[in-house]
């Protein structure tokens, strides 16, 4: 088989000096759906960050390779633009700019990565209304302000619009399901869905087993205290789901205090 | 170009921080007195009571102490400035006939170029003259005005004299006294009762000698239901030592017309912007400025209009954006004294790398003008840490019937909103810019295309500094 697209190596990260990942390997191969489980508070966010180079987040130790290229120097742009995607749990809204706008900056600064030229204003149009019509947005959506008065589906569904323009290799969905009713988390999981192929490996962070219903992982771990306590197929969710969280970190927190 | 010093924005100098070798057919020595002001009116072939008015605010100029509010003047050294450098013996109507050096000028700042493509007349200055003048012929057939302010007074002197000086007399502050005195060069409109001017009338300012001051004098009256948009833009050399632009403005609004008039502002950051802007709007008339400022070492410049009759409007968007070594305290002030008028100002500056910029506003509402209206909204972003805004909001109220709403905000760039942007493979500068760029678009989105494209553009320039 080959390397796999994405290696998280031991990975130990702080937040403010305060160790939250304590030495957490991954290895993600394209095509792959990895799902990460956890409590509240075992890092997942961490995590999802660490990997897109969040400034707040120090990396103490370990490694994350991408591609096979060691990116934990680089910056966040530099990630993205080598293919990492990090679709945020609490996008941030950048008033005055439009989606549009926004989307096609982003296409082109991938573009100019790849040597070549800016996309051609109207291609870029029938590319992003292909996308948008795959997650039931309205094409007035592209004039708006970005995430600025969304409301929790509209914020998720533009970071899935951004995922599906900018087609990465990898991409980080943190907690992509929270604060969606359950239509719109159909919508949301579709446009996932239709993303999925041989050509994108998915890390879904996820509280819930709910959204593994529409999403269907290969893998699945589970996140306790900042490390990957168990891994395994599809059926470990429905046992979360069943068990809940307790069973798993009783024996880690006994560990800790060993 | 080796004694061209940039001070802050990189590609300024190589975009418009260039110069061309000096060949003006005149230049009057250094200095200011009454000798100079004589020649200056001598030169132009003036009528008395011009040369009288330029002497009389000589006088006031040299009377009046020097403001010591807003931005710091105490470095202009006003005898070591030339107040008059005459580029060509006489303006030409085509670009074939202005001398090759300053035609590749404007061709570089792309004049003719916008001038077949969207406007509707163009006047260019070169220092302290015009240049190049044209209006299309379905306007000038139509009565509209559109020349030189020599010219102006020149051709159309009963006309000028009754408007020249009656909103913005010598005696209002020690620049407009200066500018009065000396003033050469600028535009003078006159819109007919009814006729709508579609498309944008554009005048240029260019300095190109060191050590010079350029003070221009532009007067504007849009007649009854008759409306135009003047758009102004001006760029300079940079140089080591400074320049001084000190302009003034009258602009006359009758019954029902309307006029904008927007300015983009982009000297070098050598010179002092001291500019006196001023609107009368009569019964239903509105006045809007859109004020962009991005040049300039110290700009002072709070485009006013006066509200003089029942119904008259008022708005001004302002942008400041002050980078290194730059100041810039620009803002609006409106005057009602009329009831049931209304004013609305929209400031957005942003300051970067120790830069500072500010909002400077009055609204007055005088004794009986009930009704009145009146919101200002002052935003301000903040790049960095060495960087400053100012927000000095003055009002002064006389009447109890009106409402008046004042907001304003400061913020500075988030690590999350830069995070995110990055996260979307936008390096750092280039997230600042996108922020920045929609911060300024309500004002932005109010511009023509051409304008909106120009104004992102230098944006981005000024953002570059940022780089590395």
């Amino acid at each position: 088989m080959s390397q796999p697209d994405l290696i998280v190596k031991d990975l130990q990260v702080s937040v403010d000096g305060k160790p939250i990942l304590k030495g957490l390997s991954l290895e993600v191969r394209k095509g792959e759906v990895h799902a990460i489980m956890g409590p509240n508070g075992s890092g997942k966010s961490t995590l999802a960050n660490a990997l897109m180079g969040h400034p707040k987040y120090t990396v103490d130790s370990g490694q994350m390779l991408l591609a096979g290229e060691d990116i934990g120097e680089l910056e966040a742009d530099e990630r993205s633009r080598k293919g990492l995607f990090l679709a945020f749990q609490y996008p941030t809204a950048i008033p005055g700019v439009s989606v549009a706008n926004f989307l096609r900056t982003s296409l082109n600064a991938r573009r100019k990565e790849q040597g070549e030229g800016p996309i051609p204003v109207k291609e870029f149009r029938t590319l992003m209304r292909s996308h948008m019509a795959t997650l039931k947005m309205d094409d007035s959506f592209a004039g708006r302000y970005l995430n600025e008065g969304f409301s929790g589906g509209e914020k998720k569904r533009a970071e899935i619009l951004q995922m599906s323009v900018l087609k990465p290799q990898i991409a980080v969905l943190d907690e992509t399901d929270s604060g969606l009713d359950i239509d719109a988390l159909r919508v949301v999981s579709d446009g996932v869905n239709a993303l999925r192929g041989p050509d994108l490996g998915i890390v879904l962070i996820t509280h819930y087993q709910r959204l593994l219903n529409y999403i269907k992982p290969d893998f699945v771990h589970v996140l306790v205290a900042g490390r990957l306590v168990r891994s395994g197929g599809p059926e470990l969710a429905l046992e979360l789901e069943e068990k809940g969280y307790d069973w798993l970190i009783e024996p880690e927190a006994a560990n800790t205090q060993a | 170009m080796a004694e061209a010093v940039d001070i802050s924005r990189e590609t300024y100098t190589e975009k418009y921080g260039f110069h061309d070798t000096e060949q003006h057919v005149f230049k009057i020595r250094k200095g200011l007195d009454h000798s100079i002001v004589d020649e200056i009116s001598r030169m132009k072939g003036e009528p008395e009571w011009m040369r009288d008015t330029r002497h009389k605010a000589l006088d006031i100029f040299l009377a009046k102490p020097m403001p010591t509010w807003g931005g710091d003047v105490g470095a202009i050294n006003f005898q070591d400035i030339y107040y008059y450098v005459k580029p060509t013996d006489e303006e030409a109507k085509t670009w074939e006939d202005v001398p090759a050096d300053m035609k590749r000028t404007f061709d570089r700042l792309g004049i003719p170029e916008a001038e077949q493509k969207f406007l509707s007349g163009v006047g260019a200055q070169y220092d302290s003259e015009v240049v190049y003048h044209k209006i299309k012929e379905d306007l000038e057939k139509k009565g509209v005005l559109f020349l030189s302010a020599d010219h102006g007074l020149k051709e159309h002197e009963h006309l000028f004299k009754e408007y020249f000086g009656k909103l913005i007399p010598s005696a209002d502050n020690k620049f407009a006294a200066l500018n009065t005195a000396v003033w050469s060069g600028g535009s003078f409109i006159y819109v007919p009762k009814g006729v709508k001017v579609d498309v944008p009338l554009q005048a240029y300012f260019r300095i190109n000698t060191k050590d010079m001051g350029q003070f221009e004098r532009t007067l504007i009256i849009v007649d009854e239901g008759a409306y135009v948009h003047y758009v102004e833009g001006c760029t300079a050399p940079t140089y080591s030592s400074d320049s001084l632009h000190s302009a003034v403005v009258e602009i006359y609004v009758k019954e029902g017309g309307r006029c904008r008039y927007t300015t983009i502002q982009n000297w070098s950051n050598n010179v002092y912007n001291l500019v006196t802007k001023r609107a009368a709007a009569y019964k239903n008339a509105t006045m809007e400025w859109v004020d962009g400022n991005l040049g300039s070492k110290l700009t002072m410049k709070y485009p006013s209009v006066y509200l003089m009759e029942e119904g008259a409007k008022a708005e001004v968007l302002s942008i400041a954006f002050a980078g290194k070594g730059q100041h810039l305290d620009a803002g609006a002030k409106a005057v009602h004294l009329a009831p049931n008028t209304t004013s609305s100002v929209v400031s957005k500056s942003i300051s970067q790398h120790g830069g500072r910029a500010g909002y400077r506003g009055l609204i007055k509402v005088a004794k009986g003008a009930v009704g009145c209206k009146s919101t200002v909204r002052c935003d301000a972003l903040i790049l960095d840490e060495e960087s400053r805004s100012d927000t000095y909001p003055y009002m002064e109220i006389e009447e109890d019937d009106v409402s008046v709403g004042h907001e304003a905000t400061v913020s500075k760039i988030g690590e999350e909103q830069l995070f995110y942007l990055m996260s979307r493979g936008l390096s750092e500068p280039e997230a600042s810019a996108m922020i920045v760029s929609g911060f300024i678009e309500p004002i932005v989105k109010e511009l023509p295309m051409e304008y909106a494209v120009e104004m992102n553009r230098l944006i981005q320039l000024q953002m570059e500094g940022s780089v590395g």
